[in-house]
């Protein structure tokens, strides 16, 4: 798995997003849940609340600490990962994959272009080009 | 020594360095947090066993005859009692009854004493304790030429007694004796703050280097690992130990702290009067355990009875062994029975908390 995968988008604050057809699928990129550390707990808004690009969308609790979660689109949550919630260490042990945090109906396309591509987040966490694996 | 920072290094700061640490300020120094993950640590330590950097801990040296009975009426338990070799835990306090410090006494010879305070506190300690100190006890402050090392789980004396000898397996829990570790002189006390088995070791800063990494090497096959102050704190809290700062400072006393038992009432120690009136009257709040469910309770949340905040939660955390959320808060007498039911606000919502007994987590004998 890479570190940063080329196929997502991502935020500043280190979320990421895939997008499948105008459903985007959220989550906390690798770097991100390892500054964290062990996640503990996970919080996430209800089914069909709605988001707002950059304003918050929950919170990862490590074993230290709280951290809030910035939805990086605006939309209505059509789904929450329960088994996240459940297992909270799937936010580490798969950061991309099981430990997806919400899927979005997206409101506003245009918004993905406030985000970053995987090559300017590589340069955003101090990564240099190519040395995106793990 | 100190960074540009202002904060000082253990004698360990490069090898935590080449162990992976991540370093983070803490009363004064920068020291690791955390190594490989604070859980997984967290679960060598219970399982297998775990080394500590504790050279920020202060060490306090009392000499001469009169030494005992001096720190006797400093301490709030029973100093005088100790024989030589043996260790025990106490308080000081003010004459108001709250809490300066919580500290361990050795006594590791006829006449001397050593007592391990807080890293944050050591100057206020100090003056605390010169404030009392007779002239006829020598007093040294020898925090910053100590290094501790601290070896805690079911494996630690399996792996302490290769680097130091087979007499320290004999040592009985709060033990303490003279003894040399790879080589170098050490003083090594069966205590600890992990709820677990375990051994502290005490040595020059210049034998630092040398005793980590014999015990790292001794420790190899039996699984040992780097802990950092991020599972020192999980450990210590399932094992409902009192952080200073957190759950006890000098705004509490040590009844409500739950921590009644470490004052010997029937001799005189600076604060007894008072923790005798706090004994008698009943104090208003105590300390308990709470569960909290669906949400981590950190220090400075409120607790929660029919709406109202009747209480702050000291420590929390989510406990790796007990898999639960944990957390000690002070609550009004009332409502600190085992099974009662309170909440912890939690950005700004009431999560459902339960008062458990405490230790959250004792070892199996």
């Amino acid at each position: 798995m890479s570190a940063v995968p080329d196929d997502l988008r991502y935020s500043k604050e280190h979320e990421w997003v895939r997008l499948e057809g105008d459903t985007a699928t959220i989550g906390i990129t690798h770097f991100a849940q390892e500054q964290l550390g062990d996640v503990v707990f996970v919080e996430l808004p209800e089914k069909s609340a709605s988001v707002r690009q950059f304003a918050s969308l929950g919170v990862v609790e490590s074993v230290k600490a709280a951290s809030d979660i910035y939805s990086p689109i605006s939309g209505e949550v059509v789904e929450r990962n329960v088994k996240v919630i459940e297992k909270p260490e799937l936010v580490n042990t798969a950061p991309y994959e099981q430990g997806w945090l919400v899927k979005v109906k997206l409101a506003d396309k245009g918004e993905l272009g406030k985000l970053l591509s995987a090559q300017d987040y590589r340069a955003h966490i101090g990564e240099t080009p190519g040395a995106g694996g793990d | 020594m100190t960074t540009d920072a202002g904060l000082k290094r253990t004698p360990l700061y490069e090898l935590h360095q080449g162990l992976g640490a991540r370093m983070v300020p803490f009363a004064g120094y920068e020291m690791p947090i955390q190594y490989s993950g604070i859980v997984a640590e967290h679960r060598a330590v219970r399982e297998a066993a775990g080394i500590f950097d504790l050279s920020h801990m202060g060490e306090f040296h009392f000499d001469g005859p009169a030494a005992r009975a001096a720190v006797d009426r400093l301490v709030s338990s029973d100093v005088a009692g100790l024989e030589p070799g043996e260790a025990r835990y106490g308080l000081l306090c003010n004459e108001g009854g709250t809490i300066v410090d919580d500290v361990i006494v050795y006594r590791t010879g006829a006449d001397h004493l050593l007592m391990v305070v807080n890293a944050a506190n050591v100057e206020k300690d100090e003056a605390h304790v010169r404030r009392y100190l007779p002239k006829d006890v020598a007093f040294l402050d020898r925090s910053a030429e100590t290094a501790l090392i601290a070896v805690q789980g079911p494996r630690a004396a399996d792996i302490l007694v290769r680097v130091a000898g087979g007499s320290v397996a004999a040592l009985a829990p709060f033990g303490v004796k003279s003894a040399r570790a790879a080589g170098a002189e050490a003083t090594i006390a069966r205590t600890g703050y992990t709820g677990e088995d375990g051994f502290e070791v005490f040595v020059d800063n210049a034998d630092a280097v040398r005793v980590w990494q014999a015990l790292l090497v001794a420790g190899r096959g039996d699984a040992l690992v780097p802990v950092g102050l991020g599972a020192r704190d999980t450990l210590r809290l399932e094992a409902r130990f009192s952080l200073y700062g957190n759950d006890i400072d000098e705004t509490t006393g040590p009844i409500e702290a739950g921590l009644g038992w470490t004052c010997k009432l029937d001799k005189d120690f600076v604060g007894r009067d008072a923790v005798a009136r706090q004994k008698a009257d009943g104090p208003k709040r105590r300390i308990v355990g709470l569960v909290v469910e669906g949400g981590v309770a950190r220090h400075g949340h409120d607790v929660v009875s029919e709406g109202r905040a009747v209480g702050k939660v000291t420590s929390g955390t989510y406990g790796p062994t007990v898999a639960q959320n944990i957390a000690l808060a002070y609550v009004p007498t009332a409502l600190s029975k085992v099974g009662t039911a309170v909440a912890v606000r939690i950005r700004d919502k009431d999560v459902p908390a339960t008062v458990v007994k405490t230790p959250f987590y004792r070892r199996a004998q």
